[in-house]
């Protein structure tokens, strides 16, 4: 399994729904199951509601769960943070901090999680596996 | 040699090619006053200028060659004439001429370079065969010729040079003795218990220490070489004799050229080094300068340089120079710093402490108002001498209490003196005259390593004894230059963790986002990082102790914190329960390895005296608590910034020896401070005695029962860094007990900086542990009641926030691996070993 390979996902409309409003941490992450055209993948997925009213980026991200440093399923329960101007997850293990847009490692530019369009419908959130 | 000068240079001549007189031909190489003068250096040994100060490396292996101060064509191709075995015997001051068995000189200036000569008590039979000094070359070479066929000797005189010349008999295989006139060795630096305990010591390496001894007459000796007979008639034999009695200055020719001589010898000069006569200049051990002669290399390089300025017209003085020491004779450290006896200062003070165990003496003068360092006197460890020497040289003031200079480290005294304490005129490196002034300058000038600034500034080049020292001193100033020292907590606060406790604490904040709102920077993300939200996180609760799982402080938390467990390498985590003192029942007992086996949770006592059950899955965190707490356990926070354990022994209760109950006690603390949060984690222990099998004093706090109640030791840490706890209370109640901690760990919740242990932060407290007293014992501050009071909200506001989470729903909710699926996590894979689970 590796965190580097970027896959195109295919044009067909492949969104899902995964889990509502309800499951989310405010300025924290959850971890859910997605569909994804190589077969199931575990998603970290991070709400950061002011950022809108802020007129800043998203309020909703999706990476990879699998942090490669540990080889464990424990991103969703690292800390969002903001280095340098980009959002941010710390791993909770060793520290490595991925920004949320693009999943790239700032400690390591070889290192990349992969990352899903998120988005809310309604009270749903919604990812395109 | 220098024909091809064109003015006429004017003659200089200087008499003596020892140590001095060299450092004087350096200097005028150096500056180019060759131009000027055209040198001639006469010196009455056989060999170049050598290293004295080191001449006992002879015996040890040196050459002639490899002790000399320069190479052997420095003076030739440096174009100055140096003319060895030829002394001078006359000075003629109307013709201005020096004259030798060689010829007659002309001089316009002349230095006298001359030193000193060892003195040879008017014994009769003092020049009998076998009667030797010990101060050239030459006198080193007779000794060991004398050493051959001989099995024993004796040196006069029990000073420093008389011990290095025991030293060197000892190493030439003779049997020793050193008879001492005194009634004590080192009389000039040591006193009588430093010579006494100097006396045991020399002893005990086998040479005879004779003290109070007049030799009246040397004799032929019966079964030895010769004899000593003493003023009681007792007799020494012996096969060679050292005198070793002192120096006097070799001021033969000034005083037959009618130079003004002091009354006990010592060409007179002033400050310029000019003696009587403008034309000549006197340096080094000759010279007399305020009635003192100095002994040293480095008081003489100095003269030196004043007699180069002289020669110059420049406007170097000599203004006299520390005769302090430090040496180590016969393997011996010895140090004396000014007025060691305190005998020139009326009303000084002394301290002084003495361990017959390990030998060693260390004495303090103090100035009446207990503010300055006077003098010092150390025999059997030097360690403190630097310090010592700083605060004596540069009139440093003292601590508060003067002894903790002197009491031995394990008692948490004697704090070192930072480099960054020395003012600019600390002279760092005698030799040479470099202080701190200089050293700041070459680096503010390009010097980037200490390589560099010993080249700038010839610091730690001559005697090396500054070496230590100058590191320190460049290390630190380069450091305050380099990277300057941001003391900002991250990028999202300009503030110290301190400063935002305060901040906290004055406003009344009670959220990370106002905080951040409020003082963040303002050119940064308002969502702060992995740095700034634990600690803040960790204040507020300090602070305000509200539940680390409610929706605001979600966000802020480390995952140890958010899952109330510490996430092990494979993303499981691990359940300690709190097991106060470390006693637990066998119900207890049982539940836990019945819930550690329903969960298959691999179980190991740990080293904090409890039970840390490994291996939980996220999901089943929840109801792993739910079944402990119904057995009456309550979270343990190992996986918090606060209160881990306080380990204890099993104390007066069962243990023959035990005075307290040490585990009672533990118990009583570890449910009073359970569940502060701190800058770091903080670990206790109750020792019921003195034997101490709880290792207390390796704890942030340790109690050590004594009959009359508890001693209190604070800032011990095991871990990376080994710190024995310090002594803080004696013969405390329990109430005290209490009082005392609370404040002490408030304080340090109050003003460590994040991820500080109690080690660290008392280290790098200004003032110390007398500080810390008495902020704590005396209320400095004034600070007390309101310590007392933040503890007693913190004790008062405790809930298990384990009993708290499952409580809620909401909470509860977080407990899940996945939001859409319930299946466990398959990539968590076990494996067994030792009949438990582990990670594949
Ligand atoms: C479990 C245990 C080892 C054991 O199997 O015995 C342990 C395990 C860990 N220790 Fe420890 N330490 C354990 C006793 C100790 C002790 C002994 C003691 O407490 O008497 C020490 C030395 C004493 C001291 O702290 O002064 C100790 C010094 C450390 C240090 C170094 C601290 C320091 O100041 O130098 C760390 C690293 C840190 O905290 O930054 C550390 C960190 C850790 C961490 C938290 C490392 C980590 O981040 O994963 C380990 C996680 C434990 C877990 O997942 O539950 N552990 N650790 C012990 C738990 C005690 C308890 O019941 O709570
Ligand atoms: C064994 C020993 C250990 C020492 N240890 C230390 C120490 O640890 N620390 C310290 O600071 N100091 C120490 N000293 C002292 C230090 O060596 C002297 O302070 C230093 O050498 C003085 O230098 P100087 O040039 O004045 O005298 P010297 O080095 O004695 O040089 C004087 C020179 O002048 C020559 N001379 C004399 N008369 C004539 C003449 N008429 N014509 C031509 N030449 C003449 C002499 O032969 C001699 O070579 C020690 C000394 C000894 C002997
Ligand atoms: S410290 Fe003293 S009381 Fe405690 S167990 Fe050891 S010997 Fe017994
Ligand atoms: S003090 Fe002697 S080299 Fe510096």
């Amino acid at each position: 399994m590796t965190a580097t390979a970027l896959k195109h996902t295919v044009s067909t409309d492949t969104w899902q729904p995964l889990c509502t409003k309800a499951d989310l941490v405010a300025f924290s992450g959850v971890a859910a199951w997605l569909n994804t055209s190589e077969g199931p993948a575990q998603v970290a997925i991070f709400y950061l509601p002011r950022q809108r009213s802020q007129g800043q980026e998203k309020e909703l991200y999706a990476l990879d769960h699998f942090d490669p440093f540990s080889n464990a399923n424990v991103i969703a329960r690292g800390i969002i943070g903001d280095v340098k101007g980009s959002s941010v997850v710390a791993s909770p293990l060793y520290k490595q901090h991925f920004r949320l847009e693009d999943g790239q490692c700032l400690e390591d530019e070889n290192i990349k999680l992969r990352t899903w369009k998120v988005a809310f419908r309604g009270e749903e959130v919604w990812v395109e596996g | 040699m220098s024909t091809q000068k064109l003015a006429t240079p004017e003659q200089l001549i200087i008499i003596g090619n020892g140590m001095v007189g060299h450092h004087l031909v350096e200097q005028l190489v150096d500056n180019a006053a060759l131009e000027r003068y055209q040198v001639t250096v006469f010196g009455e040994e056989r060999h170049r200028a050598y290293d004295r100060v080191h001449l006992s490396e002879y015996f040890s292996g040196r050459d002639a060659d490899s002790l000399a101060l320069c190479e052997a064509d420095y003076y030739a191709t440096s174009g100055v004439e140096l003319r060895t075995s030829e002394a001078v015997i006359e000075i003629d001051r109307n013709s201005q001429e020096v004259v030798t068995e060689q010829g007659r000189y002309p001089y316009d200036r002349l230095v006298l370079a001359t030193g000193s000569f060892p003195f040879v008590p008017p014994i009769p039979g003092n020049d009998r065969d076998g009667c030797l000094v010990y101060r050239t070359l030459d006198d080193l070479d007779a000794i060991q010729a004398a050493a051959e066929n001989a099995t024993t000797g004796v040196v006069v005189g029990g000073g420093l040079l008389g011990l290095e010349a025991a030293n060197a008999l000892r190493g030439l295989n003779l049997d020793t003795a050193v008879v001492e006139f005194a009634s004590r060795l080192m009389p000039m630096q040591v006193d009588n218990e430093g010579g006494e305990l100097l006396r045991e010591k020399i002893a005990a390496l086998g040479v005879q220490v004779l003290t109070e001894r007049a030799t009246q007459r040397i004799e032929p000796g019966e079964t030895s070489r010769l004899r000593m007979v003493f003023q009681d008639d007792k007799v020494l034999e012996t096969d060679l004799i050292v005198f070793s009695a002192g120096i006097r200055p070799q001021d033969t020719l000034a005083r037959e050229c009618g130079l003004d001589i002091g009354e006990r010898g010592g060409v007179v000069v002033d400050n310029q080094c000019l003696t009587s006569d403008p034309a000549i200049l006197a340096i080094g051990e000759v010279a007399l300068w305020n009635q003192s002669i100095f002994g040293l290399v480095a008081p003489g390089y100095q003269m030196a340089k004043a007699a180069f300025s002289t020669l110059t017209e420049g406007d170097t003085q000599f203004g006299g120079a520390d005769m302090s020491t430090k040496l180590k004779l016969l393997g011996v450290d010895v140090g004396s710093i000014g007025d060691a006896h305190g005998n020139q200062n009326p009303g000084a003070r002394m301290f002084r402490y003495l361990d017959p165990i390990k030998q060693e003496y260390r004495k303090l003068v103090v100035s009446s108002d207990g503010k300055k360092l006077l003098g010092a006197m150390l025999v059997g460890n030097n360690s403190v001498y630097d310090t010592l020497l700083q605060y004596y040289s540069n009139g440093i003031e003292l601590p508060d209490e003067p002894a903790s200079l002197i009491l031995p480290q394990s008692s948490g005294a004697a704090p070192t003196l930072g480099p960054g304490a020395l003012p600019e005129t600390a002279m760092i490196c005698s030799c040479h005259n470099v202080t701190k002034g200089n050293i700041c300058t070459a680096i503010d000038g390009d010097a980037t390593d200490l390589a560099n600034v010993k080249g700038a500034t010839k610091a730690s080049t001559g005697c090396g004894g500054c070496t230590a020292l100058l590191k320190s001193v460049v290390d630190h100033e380069l450091e305050a230059r380099g990277v300057e020292v941001d003391k900002s907590i991250c990028e999202h606060f300009a503030h110290t963790r301190q400063e935002l406790y305060d901040i906290v604490r004055v406003e009344g904040i009670k959220t990370f986002s106002e905080l951040i709102e409020k003082h963040g920077n303002q050119d940064t993300h308002c969502l702060g990082c992995d740095i700034c939200k634990p600690a803040v996180a960790s204040i507020l609760a300090s602070c305000f102790n509200e539940p680390i799982t409610d929706a605001a402080h979600i966000p802020l938390q480390d995952t140890n914190d958010t899952f109330m467990a510490n996430m092990q390498k494979n993303g499981t985590y691990s359940v300690v329960p709190r097991v106060a003192g470390g006693e637990i029942t066998p119900d207890k007992l049982i539940v836990l390895g019945e819930v550690a086996k329903k969960y298959s949770l691999y179980s190991k006592v740990t080293g904090g005296q409890r039970i840390d059950l490994f291996g939980a899955r996220l999901e089943d965190l929840p109801d792993i608590w739910g079944e402990l707490i119904a057995a009456g356990f309550e979270t343990g926070h190992a996986y918090g910034k606060s209160l881990r354990t306080v380990k204890s022994c099993v104390g007066s209760t069962w243990c023959r020896y035990g005075v307290q109950d040490s585990v009672g006690m533990a118990i009583q603390l570890e449910n009073r401070y359970k569940g502060l949060r701190s800058p770091h984690k903080i670990k206790f222990g109750v020792s019921g005695c003195t034997r101490e099998c709880a290792e207390a004093q390796s704890k942030d706090i340790g109690i050590i029962a004594t009959e009359n109640g508890w001693n209190l030791y604070v800032c011990g840490n095991g871990g990376m860094r080994p710190r024995h706890a310090e002594l803080f209370a004696t013969d405390l109640d329990d109430e005290q007990l209490y009082r005392t901690i609370d404040r002490f760990l408030m304080f340090y919740v109050r003003t460590a900086d994040r991820l500080q242990r109690t080690s660290v932060w008392r280290e790098n407290l200004d003032g110390g542990l007398e500080y810390l007293k008495e902020v704590i014992l005396e209320d400095s501050l004034g600070i007390n009641s309101e310590l007392e009071r933040q503890m007693q909200h913190v004790v008062d506001s405790y809930q298990c926030e384990w009993a708290n989470a499952i409580s809620d729903p909401d909470k509860l909710k977080r407990f899940r691996s996945f939001v859409n699926d319930d299946r466990p996590d398959p990539s968590i894979i076990m494996t067994s070993e030792r009949g438990q689970l582990r990670p594949a």
